[in-house]
């Protein structure tokens, strides 16, 4: 290159090469995007969030929540299985046919397979997803996250070092508001070895009135229990702090992310 | 009066325009980094008592992350580069620094902008997004110092006496468009009263951090290095055509880096992103080869100071960019995401590469500029040292504690041993800012106790006689 426009060229070409890629065009594919269908049901999706769990994702991202855990959920695949909903006219014949065939952990051409030969014998099958991978396994969610899980975030956080767990599915599984809010004033107390540092500012220790307050903390263990004739109350910011992580879920089917509910393979 | 003096009555003059804007970056960035580290100790030391800072909300695991971060980098590491980058146009160019004025006031705003930042993220008011946790306000006092920063060099680039360009003038010039595009995109797309929807969020977030920490900052540390290593070997840069295949492929394969595999995004995204980072090892040979056949066989006289750290910083670039490139390979993505190991990759980035060229520009730069000595010379090697031992004991304790979280299913047990070795380093490093920390400082002092003498002898001069009339 013999002056600068030589490199104001190279930079324009390189730099604008994917600034068209992997900023205007996610913007237009992602920035017309409408609700989901939740399948089976025909809900739309994601349900927009209630206005104090608005006010705790302003706490969440407030407090970087974010730098030590993720709130997206990875899956390697999905196993399918074929169910007998109904045996039909010859039972016996799919009942034996049923002997010799494969149901479970097939994939989706050796489920259609199967489901055509019932269906040849007579029977009536329903085919049922289970979604696998590591994160699904660990139990922190039921499916892998998908963009429309993102739709109404602003901002969306989805993190990108798990120092704790992933809380994409939180909602779904420890929907419990008195363990939330025990765990964020002592997160020791509720689970061992926890690398979580207490978030004590987001509750108020104060002296008992004549009427114990109904936010008390009231079953915290004793270590982590105020002096007697004290109560914790959790602040405002610890409540909206909750009912975001509440409204953390991920437990729909989708188009884009198919699984059968309350189904174990 | 030979040509050789004349060349260098002429280099002092045009050292002598880059004090004052140099030394206004040059300080500020060296406060910043050992704030930077200050903070980043503080929050490592929740692995090792997660209640130590509990009832502060001010120092937050996430505050004190996110400030280390952003304060080694825009506090640091672009201020500390945008001074070299002033110095090496203006030394490239034959010619003194053209308004300086501009970068003075421009050096002020880039500190004022990183202090609202900072005091912003302390006090809950952060963006969010990685790299971008600072508000609109200072944002917007960033992007006009850094472009007020970027005219004068232009401007000073374009007294050249000679019409080619050197490989630096190439990595440099790209490294001061590259910046504001990137900021202005990603603050406008973001950090705005009307962002964009859904995921389009973090895919714009990682765009902008992978072409901020890596490709930003390979441009600057390498078109940095490209002109100290051969000056200071006393042989060209062999070649200047690798240098331009490392040049092209860095920018064209580097910038589509960055989007997880995985991600809950549209599958091409990621697709893309995996291949980029596979091809990165082209541009990486490249200035492996550029580096072996400019330094192999060159008889150095000194092996200390800015020597010793242009050649450590530039091999721990080729680390750091391998790091990166086999994380697009999906056997290892899938046992490295979300761990630890990204974060090693970026530190080593920040404080191995980007961090050592700098300094060693630094300490280059600043005797000439001030026309002294430095206060304390031994300080150089020392700090070199100790940067090395710092980055060895903070980025390979943070990479093996990435693999065996991710090994482990992200248990925090797994990892909280090699977290806490990793302490250890940053307080090396720490010790190593702060000795360039005192230099700079003894420096300025040195320099403005020597104008406030020399206003004093002024003033307190007998008037001549001649000047008084009778």
């Amino acid at each position: 290159m013999k002056n600068g426009f030589g490199v104001f060229f190279a930079v324009v070409l390189a730099l604008g090469a994917s600034w068209v890629g992997l900023v205007v065009a996610p913007v237009v594919q992602l920035g017309t995007a409408k609700q989901a269908t939740v399948l089976v049901t025909g809900e739309t999706w994601p349900v927009q969030r209630t206005g104090e769990a608005t006010l705790g994702a302003q706490v969440y991202c407030a407090n970087g929540c974010v730098a030590c855990h993720t709130a997206q959920i990875r899956q390697e695949g999905a196993t399918f299985e074929i169910v007998l909903t109904k045996p039909g006219k010859n039972p016996v014949a799919v009942t034996n046919l049923l002997a010799g065939l494969k149901l479970s952990g097939l994939s989706k051409d050796e489920a259609d397979a199967a489901a055509e030969k019932i269906k040849d014998a007579g029977g009536v099958t329903a085919s049922y997803v289970h979604p696998f991978g590591a994160d699904i396994t660990r139990g922190w969610g039921v499916r892998q996250s998908v963009a429309a899980d993102y739709l109404y975030d602003y901002p969306v956080q989805l993190g990108n070092l798990r120092v704790g767990p992933d809380l994409a599915n939180i909602g779904g599984r420890m929907a419990d508001a008195n363990w939330q809010l025990a765990h964020l004033y002592a997160p020791a107390a509720y689970v061992k070895n926890s690398a979580m540092p207490s978030y004590k500012f987001l509750f108020e220790v104060r002296k008992l009135g004549a009427t114990p307050s109904p936010d008390a903390l009231n079953n915290l263990p004793k270590e982590f229990a105020p002096a007697d004739g004290y109560e914790v109350v959790p602040r405002p910011e610890a409540k909206q702090l909750v009912a975001y992580l509440l409204s953390l879920r991920a437990d729909v089917p989708l188009y884009e992310a198919p699984f059968t509910p309350n189904s174990k393979p | 009066m030979n040509p050789a003096d004349n060349n260098s009555v002429c280099s002092a003059k045009i050292d002598a325009s880059c004090r004052v804007p140099l030394l206004a970056l040059f300080g500020g960035a060296a406060l910043w980094l050992v704030l930077g580290l200050v903070f980043a100790i503080i929050a490592s030391l929740t692995f090792h008592q997660p209640e130590i800072l509990a009832h502060c909300p001010f120092l937050t695991y996430g505050h004190a992350a996110a400030i280390a971060n952003d304060l080694l980098v825009y506090g640091f590491a672009i201020p500390a580069a945008l001074g070299v980058m002033l110095w090496i146009f203006a030394r490239l160019s034959q010619a003194e620094l053209v308004l300086p004025i501009v970068p003075v006031a421009a050096a002020h705003f880039w500190h004022l902008g990183v202090l609202v930042g900072v005091g912003a993220v302390l006090t809950g008011h952060s963006s969010g997004y990685t790299w971008l946790e600072f508000p609109r306000a200072s944002a917007m006092l960033l992007g006009v110092a850094f472009v007020l920063v970027a005219v004068s060099a232009v401007a000073t680039f374009g007294q050249r006496q000679e019409r080619e360009l050197y490989p630096s003038h190439w990595f440099l010039l790209a490294a001061l468009l590259w910046f504001p595009w990137i900021y202005s995109t990603a603050n406008l797309f973001l950090v705005t009263t009307c962002p964009v929807r859904g995921v389009a969020q973090p895919v714009i977030n990682w765009w902008f951090s992978n072409n901020l920490i890596f490709v930003w900052l390979a441009l600057v540390g390498l078109g940095v290095a490209f002109y100290f290593l051969p000056k200071i070997v006393g042989q060209p840069l062999k070649s200047r055509f690798y240098a331009l295949f490392a040049f092209w492929t860095l920018i064209v394969f580097g910038t589509w880096v960055g989007i997880p595999a995985g991600a809950p995004v549209p599958a091409w995204l990621p697709a893309i992103s995996s291949v980029a980072s596979l091809l990165l090892v082209i541009p990486l040979t490249a200035v492996a080869v550029i580096l072996c056949r400019t330094l192999c066989g060159a008889k150095v006289a000194s092996l200390g100071g800015t020597y010793c750290y242009m050649r450590a910083g530039s091999f721990l670039f080729l680390l750091s960019g391998l790091m990166l490139c086999v994380t697009g390979c999906p056997q290892i993505s899938r046992v490295v995401e979300f761990t630890w190991f990204g974060q090693a990759q970026v530190q080593l980035q920040i404080l191995g590469f980007a961090a050592l060229i700098l300094i060693g520009a630094i300490y280059d730069i600043l005797p000439r500029v001030m026309g002294t000595e430095l206060p304390f010379k031994k300080f150089v090697n020392a700090q070199f040292y100790l940067s090395l031992l710092g980055v060895a004991l903070f980025v390979i304790p943070l990479a093996v504690a990435g693999v065996k979280q991710g090994r482990a299913g992200y248990d925090p047990a797994a990892a909280k041993l090699w977290l806490m070795i990793s302490t250890t380093g940053l307080l090396f490093l720490l010790l190593g800012a702060l000795l360039l920390l005192v230099n700079i400082f003894a420096m300025t002092l040195k320099w403005k106790l020597g104008l406030v003498k020399m206003v004093y002898a002024a003033v307190t001069a007998p008037l001549e006689t001649k000047e008084v009339k009778s």
